[in-house]
């Protein structure tokens, strides 16, 4: 019993610890963002690969999902003959929910895995004492063109993966579900309202700030070694899909709690 | 020019450096030897500002920069990393002007500097824009080289820079490492474990065992030392006061 609780407080401490590690390095980097130098360079290549590339991956997952969710819609309102329901449900639920968030998690997938491996590649093979030696310092070179661009990309990357989830359940409502294509364009603008696009960018811009502070967290922390990189990678994508899902708690209970 | 005093470096209640003590004079060419986990790569991260010490001192020119903000020091080190550490996502010329970079000089200047590093360590101009990757180990080496004389370092680290490379490329690294510091007149440390680069590149030698330096000397003493660490280390004999296993 007494181990059991050891181990309890233990796993407790040692989750406070790396909650505060992980504040430090978030403070470290806003702290950064605002003093010079600034590697302007570093942050468009961060910009095109984080924003530019993601949007096939982006695009198909917001088409697919938005497909599907007005399948479901139409089937679930079929139960108590609500079908038309569906241009407007696709909307709120594309817009307020499964944009951000599918749009947050494959960032996760896709750009904070690549941050980590990178950064921590480069820490194994010595690139960052080698910055540090070329009076570079690794935060504002590495951290804070990543962390700074996927927050500023990704809320433009939920505005696209919205307007193309809202499409995706347009070309199955017209062609799947028999609606009226005008009509479900009218009722999909009509429902809409400005704090439901407004919190949609506002989560993708905190959920690109998680994923990019995860990956550079996680690499800046690698131990040594392919163990070391892998470990990383997979930490840092764990971390930010589960604080990418409890942040989305936390905002859209500030949005929309009545 | 650098003077190290009692310095002491622990990881996890793990001493590595255990009182240090060690002068290298202008102009000097230092090479530091010893066996694998003696703190050679923990001393030079030290001097570096890589690794903070527990205790003692480090004074670089007259001053205590053991604890201070090292970013003007940086300015003049020089350092060749054991693994090379060129940058994966720049080319060649870009890794060997990195820190000119936001110098103010120009995109062209800065090429046609980079060029001429990339000329005195034996690379020719087909090499500047080729990626990191695309070149050998030895070639790797002679651009990490050239990066750590681009900007005129007064003092130049070399970490292990013939491992893993063959005795020719290692021969051609060991006389560039020779001509560089001779034509500069600049302060080099080495560490290795090679006694071929011992004889190329040393003006005196510092033997690390066990966290502290055990020999310290003229190159032309290090052959007549009757000290038995030394010479168990030069013979490579397994059988001695060194231990084998680790």
């Amino acid at each position: 019993m007494i181990r059991l609780l050891a181990w309890i407080g233990a796993a407790t401490l040692g989750a406070y610890a790396a909650l505060g590690r992980v504040a430090i390095f978030a403070g470290n980097t806003l702290r950064h963002c605002i003093t010079p130098p600034f590697y302007g360079r570093a942050f468009g290549h961060a910009l095109f690969q984080i924003g530019f590339l993601s949007l096939p991956v982006v695009g198909l997952t917001a088409l697919f999902t938005g497909g599907a969710l007005a399948l479901q819609i139409y089937s679930g309102g079929a139960r108590f003959s609500a079908e038309a329901v569906v241009p407007q449900i696709v909307a709120i639920g594309i817009v307020r929910e499964l944009g951000p968030v599918l749009v947050g998690l494959m960032i996760a997938a896709r750009v904070t895995s690549s941050i980590a491996a990178e950064i921590a590649t480069m820490k194994v093979t010595e690139q960052i004492d080698a910055l540090v030696t070329l009076s570079t310092d690794p935060m504002k070179y590495l951290v804070v063109p990543r962390v700074l661009a996927a927050t500023l990309v990704v809320p433009m990357l939920v505005a696209v993966g919205d307007t193309i989830g809202i499409f995706g359940g347009y070309i199955v409502g017209i062609e799947r579900l028999g609606f009226n294509a005008a009509s479900y364009l009218q009722n999909t603008v009509d429902f809409l309202e400005r704090l439901d696009i407004v919190s949609s960018l506002v989560k993708g811009a905190a959920f690109g700030f998680i994923s990019g502070l995860m990956g550079c967290y996680y690499g800046m922390q690698a131990s040594r070694g392919a163990r070391g990189v892998g470990a990383a990678t997979m930490g840092a994508v764990v971390a930010a899909s589960v604080l990418i899902l409890a942040a989305n708690l936390i905002l859209t209970e500030a949005f929309f709690a009545a | 020019m650098i003077h190290i005093t009692d310095l002491h470096k622990s990881f996890d209640n793990n001493p590595v450096l255990r009182g240090v003590n060690l002068n290298v004079a202008a102009g000097q060419s230092l090479v530091i030897i010893g066996g694998s986990g003696t703190g050679k790569s923990v001393l030079f991260k030290c001097i570096l500002g890589l690794e903070t010490p527990d205790r003692g001192s480090i004074h670089v020119d007259g001053h205590d920069v053991t604890h201070t903000d090292r970013a003007p020091l940086l300015r003049t080190f020089g350092m060749l990393f054991q693994g090379a550490a060129l940058f994966d996502g720049l080319p060649v010329w870009e890794n060997v002007i990195f820190r000119l970079a936001r110098s103010g000089l120009s995109k062209h200047a800065l090429r046609d500097l980079a060029i001429a590093k990339l000329r005195q360590v034996g690379l020719g101009v087909d090499v500047a824009d080729k990626f990191p990757a695309a070149l050998s180990g030895g070639m790797q080496k002679r651009v990490g080289l050239a990066r750590a004389i681009a900007a005129d370092p007064k003092i130049i680290f070399f970490d292990e820079p013939t491992t893993g490379l063959d005795p020719i490329m290692a021969s051609v690294i060991n006389g560039l490492i020779r001509d560089i510091v001779d034509e500069t007149q600049a302060t080099a440390i080495t560490i290795t474990h090679n006694m071929t680069t011992v004889d190329a590149v040393a003006d005196r030698v510092a033997m690390l065992h066990d966290g502290v330096v055990q020999w310290h000397g003229d190159t032309v003493d290090l052959r007549h030392s009757n000290d038995p660490y030394l010479s168990q280390f030069i013979s490579g004999n397994p059988s001695g006061p060194i231990p084998t296993l680790r």
